[in-house]
């Protein structure tokens, strides 16, 4: 399904939180379940979120926040890319997110916005196909 | 350097471990080899076994039952080492502080949730600042957009402390302000406050907790490289010990490696070991252990494993004492009791079913009280959601309420002292504990943990695990993993911050100090600190200036990343 090369996650922290358990378990999960795993660290800008997945050919963004701050940077990250014109890399969200936002998110194209207690498989299949998706229009770009 | 010796932990280890009498019971009593030989083994081939090895969630093996051969000796509350509780008849004498950690969007707001819960029986403040206040930035700062007043209150000029304590007499409520990487600014501040209404500095009781060891360890909420923050904690420090005698310095905290993913066991030995960096700091600053160590406090976490929970904190106090008396030659009591603050555990409320965590609170905050805590913060049920509404907070207050006046926990010393259970139980923590210790120790002390990903690692190991646990049901979360209801159904009112208001008022006031301040006053007393700090004279005196003078918090925390740069951890991810 994905050829030679399993998807391709970059996770990252795009705002003021130091709250990192949910990323780090992700990316245990994520690495568990074949994927190749990235981490941008804390405090990470969008610009340079979108900077770091161009360069290592990312399938999928997955961003997480616990501190409220979503709706200011998940957005910010989504319009980088469209500016940049990479529709290719997909973004999946994760955190303290209320209903509300994430219908909102949704409507962005920011999928997933998972909040606690979401079974870990579910996210993994989740960023599974999106990373699916994301390839298929790669390929269907070249 | 008096008292501290290399190679301690070990020993203590071996000590456990080899002896015969005392604590050293390891194997198993004859009386449970009997019982299970001739009683439990023939009744369970007759009637099946439902669970078999079972764990603590610290990964404790478990019998299913112990015997008086189990159970050492714990001594007498208020006595050398504490585990029955650092004071002789504990609640019978005064109960735990009832301190609900609060702080929402504006000052003004904040002092009206303040005033609130004090109305209705809270007995200490507890601030909770936002998250730009906590990595000291400015509500105009562009990091700051989207998040301003959402997790706690907006502080950035001594004119936002004075709103917050409208009304409120800071020479008679103690007061707990959760602040680590500026928690000398903030503590200006509250000096600068007190100065100004004429209440001296001696008279302010109260925390702050500036624990950075714990942020490079598991919040991340710092600023600086950490040898930058251990040099400002020592000023704090040496500051408190000489103008505020009433005031806790630092308050060493575990709650925060445990919420990160820490098992009960990492929790209490890793914030010990950070408790014991702390100690050697005040040695090597030149200063007598007993001059400075009364002042030193813990914040644990109270999760929901109810007996481990007590057997964390009654093992936590006897390694406190045994170590600050026979390692660093402490000699007053006040420098062997462990006193503590607890929180019930945030990561075991769920997003599903929010009433449910009403139940897990008053549990969790039992395991408080009977593991001997002198403060407590009971979690609000929707807090998995956001900050809580008033209603929730009062209903977590109650909780403590309904156990202080009418569960009888509160009415005998340590009431779980001599039981077979947990005397076993504390005494297997303490020997993780002494175990993880020996092993911080071997791997170059605290700061070196902390630059080699150490524990960070660790405790993201043991968030997998535990994850790993849910998934294959051997650890159950109702209405999670078991008991699911569908999605919606139960579902809460929250409270919503708006946080592009809460800027806008913010920045509105900051600009307003800004426009009225003496400018001048502000660079040379700005000056002044950072000549302070790069002379290594003490830098508090300069700090209340230049917070007297409205310097605000960023332009003052700036000062030092200018100087210092700014901490990035190490890439944890590669190393897991």
């Amino acid at each position: 399904m994905f050829g030679s090369r399993p998807p391709r996650v970059l996770l990252a922290k795009p705002g003021l939180d130091g709250h990192d358990r949910a990323i780090y378990v992700l990316a245990q999960a994520l690495r568990d379940a074949g994927m190749e795993v990235l981490y941008a660290g804390l405090f990470t800008p969008p610009e340079e979120i979108v900077e770091i997945a161009i360069a290592e050919d990312v399938d999928v963004i997955g961003l997480s926040l616990l501190n409220g701050q979503h709706m200011t940077s998940f957005p910010k990250v989504i319009r980088i890319l469209r500016e940049r014109g990479r529709d290719d890399i997909a973004v999946v969200g994760g955190g303290t997110i209320p209903p509300r936002d994430r219908r909102a998110l949704e409507e962005m194209g920011i999928t997933g916005n998972f909040g606690p207690g979401t079974p870990l498989d579910e996210i993994v299949e989740h960023i599974r196909a999106r990373a699916l998706e994301a390839r298929r229009r790669k390929i269907s770009s070249i | 350097m008096p008292g501290i010796v290399a190679g301690y932990w070990g020993r203590k280890l071996g000590e456990l471990e080899g002896g015969e009498e005392g604590k050293g019971r390891r194997g198993e009593p004859p009386d449970y080899v009997r019982w299970r030989e001739e009683i439990l083994e023939p009744w369970e081939r007759a009637t099946g076994v439902r669970s078999r090895g079972a764990r603590t969630p610290s990964g404790v093996e478990l019998r299913e039952v112990y015997v008086p051969g189990d159970a050492g000796d714990p001594g007498m509350p208020g006595e050398y080492p504490y585990v029955r509780g650092v004071y002789p008849n504990m609640y019978r004498g005064r109960p735990w502080t009832m301190r609900m950690f609060s702080g929402y969007g504006t000052p003004e707001q904040t002092n009206r949730r303040l005033r609130y819960l004090v109305s209705h029986g809270e007995t200490g403040l507890s601030l909770a600042f936002d998250m730009p206040t906590l990595y000291g930035y400015d509500p105009d700062h562009e990091l700051a957009e989207g998040v301003v007043g959402v997790d706690g209150v907006s502080v950035s000029t001594l004119r936002d402390m004075e709103v917050i304590f409208r009304g409120i007499d800071v020479s008679r409520v103690s007061t707990s302000m959760t602040i680590n990487a500026p928690a000398q600014v903030l503590l200006a501040m509250y000096v600068a406050l007190a100065d100004s209404r004429g209440v001296p500095r001696a008279a302010l009781s109260g925390t702050t907790q500036t624990d950075m060891l714990k942020e490079f360890i598991a919040q991340k909420e710092f600023v600086y490289p950490p040898e930058v923050h251990m040099r400002l904690i020592r000023d704090m420090m040496e500051f408190c010990t000489r103008e505020m005698p009433k005031w806790n310095w630092i308050s060493v905290s575990g709650y925060h490696i445990r919420e990160a993913g820490a098992t009960a066991l990492q929790e209490a030995a890793f914030t010990l070991a950070d408790g014991f960096q702390y100690v050697e700091m005040g040695i090597e600053a030149g200063m007598d252990v007993d001059e400075f160590a009364p002042r030193i406090s813990f914040f644990f976490d109270s999760g929901i494993n109810l007996l481990e929970e007590v057997a964390k904190f009654r093992a936590a106090r006897r390694v406190w004492a045994t170590a600050m008396r026979e390692k660093y030659g402490a000699r007053d009591e006040r420098s062997l009791r462990l006193r503590f603050h607890a929180q019930t555990s945030g990561y075991t409320l769920t997003w599903q079913q929010p009433l449910v965590n009403i139940v897990r609170t008053a549990l969790e905050a039992l395991a408080a009280v009977l593991g001997g805590t002198q403060s407590l913060h009971t979690n609000a049920y929707d807090e998995a959601y956001a900050v809580p509404t008033a209603a929730a907070a009062k209903l977590a207050l109650r909780t403590q309420q309904v156990i202080m006046d009418e569960t009888g926990v509160a009415d005998a010393v340590d009431p779980l002292g001599g039981s077979y259970y947990v005397e076993w139980l504390t005494d297997r923590m303490e020997e993780g504990i002494y175990r993880y210790l020996d092993e911080i120790e071997r791997i170059g002390g605290v700061l070196e943990g902390i630059r080699k990903g150490y524990f960070q690692r660790e405790i993201a190991r043991s968030a997998y695990e535990r994850e790993l646990r849910l998934r294959r049901g051997e650890e159950v979360m109702v209405g999670v993993n078991r008991y699911r209801e569908p999605e919606g159904r139960g579902s809460i009112r929250f409270l919503r911050v708006d946080p592009s208001r809460t800027r806008e008022a913010q920045v509105r006031r900051l600009e307003e100090v800004r426009r009225n301040r003496d400018g001048r006053r502000v660079r040379e007393a700005l000056s002044r600190y950072r000549d302070a700090l790069e002379r290594d004279e003490n830098v508090m005196p300069h700090l209340i200036e230049a917070v007297k003078a409205h310097a605000t918090l960023q332009e003052i925390m700036d000062v030092g990343r200018e100087l210092y740069g700014r901490w990035r951890e190490p890439e944890i991810l590669r190393i897991l």
